[in-house]
């Protein structure tokens, strides 16, 4: 306060001491905050459950599962031959997000994607049978209308990146781990 | 005034002292060892700790489980990251329920927690006989001076005085409060063969499980100390600066 | 010399805006800047108060993180504190911080309240200065004690166990009383439940106690060491004077609060609280924690269950009613011979009941324990107001600069330093 308050007697010191003395008191309390910021950090334990094993030979052709993965859902999509050639036949620069099929799915036939649309964070439709898939025949966010093809790709909508593919390896044929 | 802030001090020395001692001051006497732990510098001797875990899994964990022990902390102890996932894989642990609904049994991995050898505290005292094997995971600070009074436990039995009879099941300790323990003396030279060629004699085995079992209930000690030190000289540095400050502040009020 | 209420000229021009629609720097100007006149004398003992203050809101900050983390029910409580100790980041250095951190609070609040039980800071026109002070240190006992419940451990369930059972010694309506606590038949979820909620309402409710009494603080003013009014010349500014003393004040706290806090996180607390609470099973020795130990060797010094309790409210009750049992005019206790001797009686008188509080009650301890509680009731009701009618004080001085008294060892009149 006080260089904002002038008082005729009390008139403001600046010097060394006093600017080292309040300087140190200021890093002092940035030190004490810090702790407080840090701790709404993720955990150690939460930290360390960041993998999980899916089985994907159960995964019937042409239909889709989902799996939680972080506390997110995770889509593992058995394409047929039809979506696989669709994903690749795509002129990349028709595309929002340009990326090529072949840099999304480790194996064709299998497309894992982080099923959170990349507008605002809602869970698209088009896993289930019964679902919409969108004019692109992938997904459809019901929130805000983005479509996604069969690579996970935007393709129309206010969405501005393509669903997000995990970091994941294959433990066998059918096992394969997320994260 | 110096004299009235003496006589402060002396009271809050007093009251906390008094009120500590006062607490502390049940059970028998447990004679105080040193350990790498202790002061102001104190951390955990890492391979005391590791040989305590080789004892904790060869001697204790039959009966007795760490719940808050989790594979992956494992390796502040310093153990490489492979024997922890080897001793992980070693463990069944139960997940689930699977897409039929069913809980399943898998190997461990890093992220889980020590599985407890009994389901609850009921079946452990059937399967036990009555007694119940506690959790080890915060025993070393359940107890007043908690590491020296596990590592006279677990040296402490002795043979009875004269004049006192123990009862089938019981085992007289040196130690225990009332100095009739259910468990029966855990640990006998040679019990372990550890992997570092340490002479694995009773005393030996009881200060190793002793460090590894305080560094379970008080993971953070290392830390919480390292980071007292840095703490206490920024505010050493603070306080004298201030000091200076307000002497100049205050010089023309004297 | 700035008066009591000025209207202070900010150079700042955003401020000066703000200011005048809402007027908060006047306040703080008025409230703890240069517009706040302070007598010139106050020694370290008068640093206590912002100590106090400090701590509250530290308790405030540290407690708001820690309830992030924290899960309030009885199955998961205990395994979620040491979730906060294991897993969060530094979730032990917060967790050790709010835990000590209590015993900090009080530790500044005690030497807070002896302070003034010596200058008598309690005396007219502070009574009721004074008497917020005694509802802010109840809020606080309530506040610790619901606090230390919420760990879950073997302390904690058998402390909430034997308080809320004081309630119980109410005639006719007792029972029904400790039930309606205990949301049940005993302490169990719904009372860890209902004591969170309370725990974290609580501190606010002490703050706003808080403002009150810095208000009334502000209506006459700092007491000081001399205890008599003080002039206009002999006041100084509280800023910067006492902003910058309590300032260094802090530090010193600090690095007395981190010994306990880096060094012996556990030493006043309760091994038997890493034990998870067990409802079938009583720990050998119930003690409260260190600060309530006085009171509870109250409660225990008086064999009727009913009139232990009494008695043990009536402890802190005496302290409302302070003001009017001390019968003397002189404030400072430098300038009052016999007084200053009874102080440091009471004194030990405390020091006594904590450690008899913290012994089983059994043999020499139960008779102590009487004396000693006979002792505290005596001081306040019969020795205070017979004192104020035949003590003979000695010369007030004119002003506080010119002190009269010669050296006579205990809380000497003088100016800080």
């Amino acid at each position: 306060m006080a260089d904002q308050a002038v008082q005729g007697a009390g008139e403001t010191r600046r010097d060394f001491l006093e600017l080292a003395a309040l300087a140190t008191t200021a890093v002092g309390a940035a030190a004490l905050v810090w702790p407080l910021v840090d701790s709404m950090n993720p955990s150690a334990d939460v930290l360390a459950l960041s993998s999980t094993e899916v089985d994907v030979s159960q995964v019937p052709e042409g239909s889709a599962i989902t799996v939680k993965w972080r506390g997110s859902p995770v889509f593992v999509r058995h394409r047929t031959a039809v979506e696989i050639e669709e994903a690749e036949n795509v002129e990349l620069s028709a595309l929002p997000d340009p990326q090529p099929d072949s840099e999304r799915a480790q194996r064709a036939e299998m497309l894992i994607v982080v099923g959170v649309c990349t507008h605002l964070g809602c869970v698209p439709l088009g896993n289930k049978p019964t679902e919409p898939r969108g004019e692109f025949g992938g997904w459809f966010c019901p929130c805000h209308g983005s479509h996604y093809d069969t690579s996970g790709r935007i393709r129309k909508g206010p969405a501005p990146a393509n669903l997000p593919v995990p970091t994941y390896t294959y433990l066998s044929d059918d096992v394969v781990r997320i994260g | 005034m110096i004299l009235a802030w003496r006589g402060t001090l002396a009271t809050i020395g007093l009251v906390l002292g008094l009120a500590h001692a006062a607490a502390a001051a049940e059970g028998v006497a447990v004679p105080s060892r040193s350990w790498s732990f202790d002061g102001i510098f104190g951390t955990y001797d890492r391979a005391a700790a590791q040989r305590g875990f080789q004892v904790y899994q060869n001697v204790c964990a039959g009966c007795h489980g760490v719940r808050f022990l989790a594979f992956r902390n494992l390796l502040d102890i310093g153990l490489d990251e492979e024997t922890v996932r080897a001793v992980a894989a070693e463990r069944t642990v139960v997940d689930g329920p699977d897409d039929g609904g069913e809980m399943y049994e898998r190997p461990g991995r890093l992220s889980d927690r020590w599985p407890s050898p009994f389901a609850n505290e009921q079946a452990a005292r059937a399967a036990m006989g009555g007694a119940y094997p506690l959790d080890l995971s915060l025993i070393a600070k359940a107890r007043p001076q908690g590491p020296d009074y596990l590592y006279a436990l677990l040296t402490g039995y002795h043979e009875p005085p004269a004049d006192m009879a123990v009862p089938d099941g019981l085992y007289y300790n040196a130690y225990f409060p009332g100095h009739l323990i259910a468990m029966p003396p855990p640990l006998s030279d040679g019990a372990v063969e550890y992997a570092d060629g340490t002479e694995a004699t009773v005393a030996q085995m009881a200060s190793d499980v002793t460090y590894f079992l305080t560094w379970l209930a008080e993971p953070k000690l290392e830390e919480r100390k390292q980071t007292g030190i840095k703490v206490v000289l920024f505010l050493i540095v603070l306080t004298a600066l201030l000091y200076a400050y307000k002497r100049r502040i205050w010089a023309d009020v004297h | 010399m700035s008066g009591n209420h000025t209207q202070p000229v900010f150079r700042n021009g955003l401020v000066r805006w703000v200011d005048d629609r809402l007027p908060i720097f006047t306040i703080a100007y008025n409230m703890v800047g240069p517009g706040y006149p302070t007598p010139r004398n106050l020694n370290y003992f008068w640093n206590f108060g912002s100590l106090a203050g400090l701590v509250l809101v530290l308790q405030i900050m540290t407690g708001i993180v820690l309830a992030m983390h924290y899960t309030p029910h009885t199955s998961m409580a205990f395994d979620s504190v040491e979730h906060i100790m294991r897993d969060v980041n530094w979730g032990w250095l917060l967790r050790y911080a709010h835990a000590n951190g209590a015993s900090m609070f009080f530790i500044v609040v005690y030497i807070h309240i002896f302070r003034g039980l010596y200058y008598g800071s309690y005396k007219p026109p502070r009574e009721l200065l004074w008497m917020l002070g005694v509802v802010i240190l109840l809020l606080m006992m309530a506040t610790a004690f619901m606090g230390y419940v919420l760990p879950w451990g073997q302390m904690s369930f058998w402390g909430a166990t034997v308080i809320t059972n004081l309630f119980s010694a109410v005639p006719v309506f007792g029972e029904s009383i400790v039930t309606w606590l205990w949301g049940g038949f005993s302490v169990d979820n719904p009372t860890l439940n209902r004591f969170y909620s309370l725990h974290y309402l609580l501190p606010f409710v002490i703050v706003a106690v808080v403002v009150l009494h810095i208000m009334a603080l502000h209506q006459f003013g700092s007491n000081n060491p001399v205890g008599i009014d003080v002039r206009k010349k002999d006041m100084i500014p509280f800023h910067p004077y006492y902003t910058v003393k309590d300032l260094f004040g802090i530090g010193v706290f600090l690095l007395f609060f981190s010994a306990f806090l880096f060094w012996a996180p556990n030493m006043l607390g309760h091994p038997d609280n890493y034990i998870p609470a067990n409802p079938l099973s009583t720990p050998a020795h119930i003690v409260p924690e260190w600060y309530f130990l006085p009171f509870y060797a109250i409660l225990r010094a008086i064999p009727d269950k009913l009139m232990g309790v009494i008695a043990m409210f009536a402890s802190i009750g005496v302290l409302f009613l302070l003001p009017w049992l001390d019968t003397s005019r002189v404030r400072s206790a430098n300038f009052r011979p016999i007084y200053r001797v009874l102080f440091w009686v009471l004194v030990l008188d405390c020091v006594l009941l904590t450690y008899i509080g913290a012994k089983p009650p059994e043999g020499i301890y139960i008779t102590l324990g009487r004396v000693a509680t006979f002792y505290y009731f005596f001081h306040f009701l019969v020795l205070l107001p017979l004192l104020g009618k035949i003590e003979r004080p000695l010369p007030l001085p004119d002003s506080i600069t010119k002190p009269v008294l010669p050296r006579s060892g205990g809380l000497a009149a003088q100016p800080a330093e």
